[in-house]
Parts: structure tokens; sequence; C-alpha cells
């Protein structure tokens, strides 16, 4: 089921009415139907995928979590008769024994995500069909995570089977995520919410705000991201600049509408989800921006990619050879060095197997380890001008310029092709081409000057509903609050806005969501 | 405890590291000052810390580092 659709709102009232009809203790039974009931709407064919990861994920973690509890209780029940390293020893072959059992979950469950993804598989109508509807890569990292956890023992593997299947299904997530941990979201999963206007009505009006941007921005923008990426001939020069503006607009407001709906229908059932973007354009540097865009997948490749290769025996080996080759200021920034490059080609893997991606990926990691290593030049240039750093002009300048970093990279993910991507790059030098800019070329293609203008004003609106949060610190709902009729007219006119000036009918694609096919 | 402030001011000698809390709340340490923090503390302590102990608490002060040395150390 699509989240765009009028079936998708039908489905929801349902969830929502029988959510707060029914008793309780039952509700967690009742969203577990839901979500295979929109798991299945992509097809009950394809119910096996989420059936085998949610089982052997369910029975790998009670198997890790009795393995090490019952290493534990023999290390309590011989600390008299073990020395430490005996200690030592006996936990760190347990601990082997363990981690050849995650392992194997972990390859049985990431080897059919990449069989699915990365193979000719992808490309049969059957599995195409699959991706295009439920987007495996978030609930399968999401699931993965779980196991992981388990594994280090900061989560309590779940006893009940059908509880844990509520976990890698719930249907708010099952399109483009966000990625959740076990401890933040099943809890609110399993416990029966009451029914609170407050939440409900915050939850609806941010529904309302994920259509809005989906359908009057990100649509309406895509067309022309669409054009301009099919006619690199005619839109290069100085176009490739407004396809990177185009593309930024697209893709934030599609993802992050897609988001607004997802978190929002968590809210109106009384479960906060954790937040995947804080407003990213106003990052400062490559690094923030990347606490700030897709937060959720950021800190699953932290915690579990880069965190773990950066302390592993291989790694150890190399910083020692490293420090006694290079010395030990350099020596020691190897495996971060490393670590870094690695977990960002593996993030360019995830988005796709496409050399596009890996490319994409590298950069990122270049471009972060290459600001990391020039911090200390920063510094010593703040030193000098120290009332600088905060000026609002400097501040400015280094959010557009991590505006334009980003989105020049993003723009791999336009082309799809590296060399046809790194000749439109150097167009803007070579071959500025200014005369499309003005001569009516951009409305060349089926936009015209009042989809230009709903354009603007939605992303002024966009825009500005950010700097509101930025500076306030406060959600925008929690202004409108207590100002009942502004806030009524407010999102009855943004619901009108949507339904007369939503980019759908002949040429707009409102169906799904970019993030969907990662 | 003397030997990690010196690796902390190594990573940023514009901190009191030995007052300051909340060095990962506030964003003073992040990811890749904390990988070449465990990299040093594996050099300088012998002690190896494993992924799942970096949490937030484990680092948020210089305290709260040594004692996690000193855990991992012990068990």
């Amino acid at each position: 089921m699509k989240f765009i659709s009028i079936g998708f709102l039908i489905f929801l009232a349902a969830v929502f009415l029988a959510y707060y009809l029914i008793p309780k203790k039952y509700r967690w039974i009742e969203l577990l139907a839901a979500s295979y009931v929109f798991y299945c709407f992509a097809g009950i064919k394809y119910i096996g995928f989420i059936l085998v990861t949610t089982l052997s994920t369910y029975f790998v973690a009670k198997l890790l979590e009795y393995m090490s509890d019952r290493a534990d209780a023999y290390v309590e029940s011989h600390r008299d008769e073990m020395s430490k390293d005996e200690r030592k020893e006996y936990r760190s072959k347990q601990k082997k024994k363990r981690f050849l059992l995650l392992c194997i979950g972990l390859v049985f469950n990431f080897g059919i995500l990449a069989a699915l993804k990365y193979t000719p598989l992808a490309e049969t109508a059957y599995i195409s069909g699959f991706l295009s509807l439920i987007g495996i890569s978030f609930y399968m990292f999401q699931t993965m995570g779980y196991l992981i956890d388990v594994y280090r023992s900061k989560t309590v593997a779940e006893k009940n089977v059908a509880k844990f299947a509520l976990f890698v299904s719930f249907f708010p997530q099952l399109v483009q995520g966000p990625i959740s941990r076990y401890g933040d979201l099943a809890p609110q999963l399993f416990e029966g919410h009451d029914f609170d206007i407050h939440n409900v009505s915050f939850g609806i009006q941010r529904i309302i705000w994920g259509f809005f941007k989906k359908l009057v921005i990100a649509d309406r923008v895509a067309v022309a991201v669409v054009a301009m990426k099919n006619s690199p001939d005619e839109f290069y020069g100085l176009s490739v600049l407004v396809l990177i503006i185009f593309y930024s607009i697209n893709i934030y407001a599609d993802f992050t509408g897609g988001m607004d709906i997802a978190i929002g229908v968590g809210e109106t059932l009384g479960i906060k989800m954790t937040e995947n973007f804080k407003r990213p354009f106003f990052s400062k540097s490559t690094k923030e921006y990347w606490n700030r865009w897709h937060i959720t997948m950021g800190s699953w490749f932290t915690d579990y990619v880069f965190y773990p290769l950066s302390v592993c025996t291989p790694m150890r080996s190399v910083s020692k050879k490293c420090r006694e080759l290079l010395g030990n200021n350099l020596g020691k920034r190897i495996p971060m060095y490393i670590a870094t490059v690695l977990t960002w080609l593996l993030t360019g893997v995830w988005h796709g197997s496409g050399l596009n991606f890996i490319v994409w990926g590298l950069l990122n990691g270049v471009i972060i380890l290459v600001s990391e290593e020039l911090s200390p030049l920063y510094k010593r240039f703040h030193n000098r001008f120290p009332r600088l750093g905060s000026s609002a002009p400097y501040v400015s300048f280094m959010m557009f310029r991590t505006f334009f970093i980003m989105g020049i990279i993003r723009i791999l993910d336009v082309y799809r092709d590296v060399g046809l991507t790194f000749r439109m790059w150097g167009s803007v030098l070579v071959s500025p081409n200014p005369s499309v800019l003005f001569n009516g070329g951009l409305l060349g293609f089926s936009l015209g000057t009042a989809d230009y203008m709903i354009l603007a004003v939605g992303v002024i609106l966009m825009f500005a509903v950010s700097v509101i949060r930025e500076r306030s610190g406060k959600d925008i709902r929690e202004l409108l609050e207590n100002k009942t009729v502004l806030c009524s007219f407010i999102f009855t006119a943004l619901i009108a806005v949507t339904v007369i000036f939503g980019a759908y009918g002949n040429g707009y694609d409102a169906n799904q969501f970019i993030y969907n096919q990662f | 405890m003397d030997k990690l402030i010196e690796i902390l001011k190594d990573l940023h000698d514009d901190v009191d590291f030995e007052s300051t809390e909340g060095l990962i709340d506030d964003g003073i340490l992040d990811s890749l000052d904390i990988v070449t923090l465990i990299t040093e503390i594996d050099s300088e302590f012998g002690v190896v810390i494993p992924p799942e102990e970096i949490v937030p608490e484990n680092f948020n002060s210089a305290q709260a580092i040594m004692a996690l040395i000193n855990r991992i150390d012990e068990d």
C-alpha cells in the first residue's frame, strides 16, 4: 500500500478507530495485524521474506542470550576457583562462539537483502514489484541492529515472538524508516496508549504537513529534475547548479515528507518514533550535516559498523604498525581514516550497487576526513579572527558552502552515471551556457510559471517552519497550540492547497518516495 | 588519570577535561575523536575497549572513561 493514496488514508482511519476501541492490552495485537495487512498489500506472496527474517532473528537472539546467561552463571559459580586470566580466557572463548552465531544470523539476513537488491533477481518483475512498495533494507537494518544489541547484552531478547514480529513490521516505518532501536520503539508498541487529543491532533497535523511537502513541493520539482537529467545536452553549465538546488529541494521534501507521515501516524497512536532529520540545510559542516540528515541510518552505521571496524583486531595491528612506521601522531589516526572510508563505502553500497553510489559514499568519507584534518587550521584562523566565526555572514557562508558541497555530490544519484556527472560538474566551469537560465529553457518541460510560483511559496513556507524551529527550539505546532482559530485555519488551508495544487495526474508520479528504493 | 587527561588534551587542547562533563552529550567529542581515543587507550593502557562499551555514559567525562578502563582491566 502506498502512503500517498486514498486507500492508505482509509486504512489509517480504520487502524486508528480500532486501536482506541479495543482494550488496551490487546492494542499491540491490532498493530501487528495492521502491519501485516499493510505489508500484504504489496502482495501476500512476499510474506515469506519478512517471516524468515523475523523468525531467524528471534531464535538467534534467544540463543545468544541463553549462551551469554550460561557463561555468566558459570563464571559466577566458579569465581573462587578461577584466576582473573582464566576468567578472561573463558569469557573470550564464549564470546567467540556467540560472535560466530551472530555472524550466521547477520550473513543469512543480509544475504537475503543482498540477493534481492544486488543480483539480477532485483530486475525481475516479481522482486522489483516488492521493492517498489516495501523498504526491505529499513526493516532489515532495524532487525539486525536488535540482533547486535542482544549479542552485546544491551537489549534483553524479546520472549514473545508475536511482539517481536510487530517490532520488525510496524507499518509506518516499512516504507522508508526511520530505523528505530528496539529499546526506544518496542516498549511503546507493546504498551496500549490512552487516547490523547494532543497526540492525535499533533499527529494529524504532521501527516498533513508531510502530504503537503510530498505532493506540492517534492513531486512538482521532481518533474524539472527528471527533465534536466534526461537532457544533459540541453541542461549543462549553470543549469547544473539549478539542478543541484532543485534536487536538494526534491529529495528533502520527499524524504522528510515521508518521515512526517510515518512519525505523524505514530503520534496519533501515542507512539513517538525517532526523528530522522534536524534541519540539515542549516549545517555548517559536512560532519554536522550527517548528524542532521537521515540520522537513524547514520547512527546505525556509526554504532554497528564504524566502531566495531575501528577496534577490531586487524585494525589494532594496522594501528601498531602505522605507529612504528609513521610515528605516533599520524599512526594513531590511521584506524579512524580506514574505518571512516570503509563505513562510507558501505553506506554508499547500502544505497545501491551502482558505481555512482560507491563514488558518492567515498566522496562523503573523503570530505569528512579532509575537513577533520583541516580543523587545526580552522582553529588557528578563528583564534586570529575571534568575532568572525559567530558573525551572521560567515555562518551563512558556511551553511551555503555545506549545502552546495552536499548538493554537488548528491547529483551522482540523479545522473546515476559517474562519468556523466563529472562532465556535468565540469561544464559549470568550462561551458557555463548562462542563456539557458534566461531563454525560457527551464520552462520547457511541463512546469509552467504558475508551478514555479507554487513551488516558491511552498519552499518559503518549508524554510520558514525550519527557521522558527531552529531559532526558537520549538515545534511550530507547539507555538500554534493555544491559537485554535489560527491553527485550524492554517491546517485547513494546507489540506486545501495540497488537494488543489498537489502534483498528481499526467506527468507526475506521486506514487512512491525516493528513499523507498534504497 | 594524568595519562588519560594528556591523551584527551591531544584531541582538544582547549577543553578542561578534569572538570568537564557531557563530553558526548554536548558534542565536544565526536565519533572520530572516540576512535582516536580508543586507539590511544589501547596503546597506553593496554586495554581494548569493545564496541558494546562505546556508549555516551562511558565517555561523557574523563572520570567515566577512567572508570571504564579500570572496569575492563578488572574483568
